[in-house]
């Protein structure tokens, strides 16, 4: 097992360092630069924007920038941001938090909703509740997030006057501060629960239909076992294995964020830090968030193979 | 005439004849704008107003929060790294210049004790230098001593090369020594008639001695004080997140009586500019958000029954197509658009002007601007005193087809003229953007019913402004037949603006295609009329030089003015900001209250 879990790190180096070279070239190849807001201003003559390129090397050739970059990543240094002039791990770090709470949550909220709908229509396969439930769970991961968010601000910031849609640090502490910070994160947990919950629906519903419907299943209902403990007991065991697989898999997305809905509710998470980067063409952080986000497919990709073997052990390491 | 009265009434005022405001009235009256009338009775030697913004607090403080929104958050906090606008604003919060742009565009005081002029001493007649007297008793916010050192400091930091920052031009130059504690002396190279750039506005933020002078030159990147400011401003600091939020709380030592009227401050940034309208004059969620680019129907459908109201600031922002005088089309070493080549079709004054009678500026502004556009033919649109009245624009097919059918441009079989066997066939580029996207093609339109081919590009913003040599797709390289964008005017004087077109600026492979003369137009004219201001001392011939240089390029079709951009900002119903068009959104942030 650890000699398994070792050869998997070791595999993991040279396509990492693949990943890195991709994304670095495919970033130094995009166009403009992230100077571009002086071209206009006639207070700055344009020898400002070509000194500034200058002093944070953006006229050197592309190979010598990764080589910097890969030497300076080795040690722990991520760079600095052309356009705030702080380090990417600060920036990151300041941006972790927002969104470790609100995706968390909305992954929470997900389960929470997938898990109980997806086996109680499985257990009562084309029931009115199945239908309702797969009805739902066809709207909701065909209604885009950015559609439902601009809905949900519609009707509950500006028609009914309920929650705030943008969503800040707020200042304090105690059961106020507490209830605050519950009341901003509502809308977005909801957006992006519901559609995650509507996709893992599916899926924990068929999981659970393809083992329900197998001998040892009947054997334990012939036993005389109940319901309650049939399903719990002796189906979902067997067939969350691969919800778990999905549910590792999809941590990476935890720590990544939500591009869209982070945008929508201003949420100040990694995802709005990605897209803000891409739009201002601050190509450390980009690169940083990226790589990062990389990083963690690959090491979620392993703990779910190896989450796997342990919940089926016939899976063997080789 | 005019030049004798005005001579005879600035005597009347300096002499207590005539009393300054009758002075202005007056001025207005005979089209010139109150700024501009400020101007020439400091030159005239009458010393400046101080007129500050209504400000009705009677105590510091009590105000409860202020929330600002910002939908491009603030992404550093030092003023003279300052990228963009929003870095300024938020920079602003909490340094201060000597002087901010009040909302007539006069100088208003801020750390000066009084603005410079030649009665005060102030100004030297030859314009060569300027003493600013600085306000005593103002403290940085960890309690050390604002003094002369600090202003003379803020020079040598922002035009140190080494230290790059964004602010350098504005100090170059110019020499700045310490006279005593409370007065600094600017020494300028040469006679320059508008000496309020320097210690004014957004790139004029004084920074603390004692906390950056380790971090001059290269090291600048590295101090601490860049993340957390310290300044003189009404706000102290609190906390900051680039590109999210600034947070401060209310300095209890600020230098101006009642003011601050607020407690707490908080800027949020991100999102985008419809939802940032909506949480202003919707919800009332914030109090004020920043350039509200949205179409005027969105709006006004908005502010029926909302919270709040937009809020337009004029300043002389201009959205223009500029015309290519060089072939783009032709490569001379290595260079497309090369000065040694002629456009083969825009180099006919005659085509040129029938471009320009195909700009229909009024729908233009009726369907995309609305309420935050104003029609014009002037490339200069401000300060008053600066608009020449000498133009006028038209939109006519006719006249544009007769333009080109005498030209020689006759039309073919296709509807689109040609001459010699060539088709009449434009390129024409902008940056994508909304409302540009839709001027083009109300342009393209009107084009093709005089028989132009128009072919419409648009280039990702980042891209078209990037200074990247190797990119052909920016602005400066003008590898394109028109092209179109907004050139700000960041205080309320032209010269700046003006001096771009000099014939020695033109972008060239030569120069990386820094020079700012993208269109590649030359004359002889309007480069004597741009030498001639730049050290002209008085403040009506001055003037006279810039209408000359707006109108010769309007003679000439260098520019089509599209529309004269107002900035648009959305305010609570209650609050009262001091905004103006010739400064940052947060230059008079001291003078902000809500009514109650």
């Amino acid at each position: 097992m650890s000699q398994y879990i070792l050869r998997r790190l070791m595999i993991a180096i040279p396509s990492l360092l693949g990943i890195s070279v991709v994304l670095f070239v495919v970033l130094a190849l995009a166009p403009g630069d992230p100077f571009s807001e002086l071209a206009t201003n006639p207070n700055v003559p344009p020898e400002v924007q070509a000194a500034l390129r200058t002093k944070f090397g953006l006229d050197d050739p592309i190979y010598l920038r990764y080589l910097h970059w890969l030497a300076a990543m080795a040690q722990g240094d991520w760079g600095f941001s052309f356009v705030s002039r702080i380090n990417v791990d600060t920036l990151i770090l300041q941006r972790l938090p927002t969104t470790l709470y609100v995706i968390g949550s909305a992954q929470l909220l997900a389960l929470l909703i997938a898990i109980p709908v997806g086996v109680y229509a499985a257990t009562r396969p084309y029931s009115l509740f199945d239908q309702l439930a797969n009805t739902f769970a066809f709207i909701g991961f065909s209604l885009p997030t950015f559609f439902t968010g601009i809905l949900f601000i519609l009707v509950f910031s500006v028609k009914l006057d309920w929650l705030p849609f943008v969503y800040t640090d707020v200042p304090g502490s105690g059961i106020p501060w507490l209830l605050e910070m519950i009341r901003q994160a509502i809308m977005p947990v909801m957006v992006l629960g519901l559609f995650q919950a509507a996709s893992m629906t599916r899926f924990v519903r068929s999981a659970m239909l393809d083992v329900i419907r197998l001998d040892y299943v009947t054997a334990a209902r012939a036993k005389g076992l109940g319901q309650a403990k049939v399903i719990v007991k002796h189906v979902m065991r067997n067939a969350m294995i691969p919800v778990v697989t999905l549910i590792a898999l999809q941590m990476p997305a935890v720590f990544g964020g939500a591009i869209v809905t982070e945008q929508i509710f201003r949420i100040p998470g990694i995802g709005s830090l990605l897209i803000s980067s891409i739009l201002a063409n601050d190509t450390p952080v980009v690169m940083a968030v990226t790589f990062v986000f990389a990083c963690l497919v690959v090491l979620f990709n392993l703990i779910a193979d190896v989450l796997y073997g342990w919940l089926d052990p016939r899976i063997s390491f080789r | 005439m005019f030049d004798n009265n005005l001579r005879g009434m600035i005597d009347d005022v300096r002499d207590g004849r005539m009393d300054r405001r009758a002075f202005v009235k007056r001025m207005i009256a005979v089209g010139l704008t109150a700024p501009l009338a400020n101007q020439i009775l400091a030159i005239g030697g009458v010393a400046m107003a101080q007129s500050p913004n209504p400000y009705k607090p009677t105590k510091r403080g009590g105000g409860g929060p202020l929330k600002l929104l910002w939908w491009q958050g603030p992404t550093l906090l030092n003023p003279h790294f300052a990228t963009g606008t929003k870095d300024q604003d938020g920079s602003r919060i909490f340094y201060e210049p000597l002087a901010s742009w009040d909302v007539d565009g006069h100088l208003n005081p801020i750390l000066a004790a009084e603005i410079p002029s030649i009665q005060n001493g102030g100004l030297a007649a030859d314009a060569k230098s300027v003493v600013w007297k600085l306000k005593p008793g103002v403290k940085w916010h960890d309690g050390k001593p604002f003094s002369a050192d600090d202003v003379v400091f803020t020079w040598e930091y922002a035009s140190d090369p080494a230290t790059a920052a964004v602010s350098s031009a504005t100090y170059a130059g110019m020499t700045v020594e310490k006279v005593d504690d409370l007065a600094v002396r600017i020494k300028f190279k040469d006679p320059t008639p508008f000496w309020a750039n320097a210690f004014v506005g957004a790139y004029g933020c004084i920074i603390p001695k004692h906390l950056f002078a380790e971090f001059k030159g290269g090291k600048s990147r590295e101090a601490s004080t860049n993340l957390k400011p310290v300044g003189t401003g009404p706000y102290k600091f609190i906390e900051f997140k680039p590109g999210d939020l600034i947070r401060g709380e209310i300095n209890q030592d600020y230098h101006m009586a009642n003011r601050p009227y607020f407690d707490t401050i908080e800027m949020k940034g991100g999102g985008d500019a419809v939802s940032a309208a909506r949480a202003v004059i919707q919800t009332g969620e914030y109090d004020f958000a920043w350039n509200i680019q949205v179409e005027d129907e969105v709006l006004l459908r908005l502010e029926k029954g909302g919270k709040g109201k937009t809020l337009y600031a004029v300043g002389g922002d201009i959205e223009f197509i500029a015309i290519n005088f060089t072939d783009p089309n032709t490569e001379v070493d290595g260079e497309r658009s090369s000065m040694k080549t002629k456009h083969p079709i825009l180099s006919d004054p005659r085509v040129r002007q029938a471009l320009a009678l195909l700009v229909d500026r009024e729908s233009i502004k009726k369907v995309i601007y609305g309420r935050a556009g104003r029609a014009t033919a002037n490339y200069l649109n401000g300060p008053e005193e600066f608009v020449s009245k000498n133009t006028k624009w038209e939109f006519s097919v006719e006249k544009a087809s007769a333009l080109l059918e005498e030209a020689g441009w006759k039309a073919g079989s296709d509807g689109i003229r040609e001459k010699d066997g060539k088709k009449l066939k434009l390129l024409y580029q902008t940056s994508i953007n909304g409302p540009r996207q839709k001027t083009q093609a109300i342009v393209k339109q009107a084009c093709q019913k005089a028989g132009i081919d128009v072919e419409l590009k648009s280039v990702v913003a980042s891209v078209f402004f990037s200074s990247d040599v190797a990119n052909p797709d920016t602005y400066s390289h003008f590898y394109a037949d028109i092209e179109m964008f907004q050139i700000p005017m960041t205080q309320p004087d032209p010269a700046l603006h003006m001096r771009r077109y000099h014939s020695r600026n033109v972008a060239t492979k030569e120069n990386k295609w820094q020079g700012p003369n993208f269109p590649r137009w030359v004359n002889k004219d309007f480069d004597a009329a741009v030498d001639a201001a730049d050290t002209e001392t008085d403040p009506i011939k001055r003037a006279d030089l810039y209408i000359k240089c707006n109108d010769l390029m309007w003679q000439d079709t260098v520019m089509i003015p599209v529309m004269h951009r107002l900035a648009v900002e959305a305010c609570s119903n209650t609050v009262r900001p001091a905004l103006s068009g010739w400064a940052n959104q947060t230059d008079n942030l001291q003078d902000w209250y809500r009514e109650t």
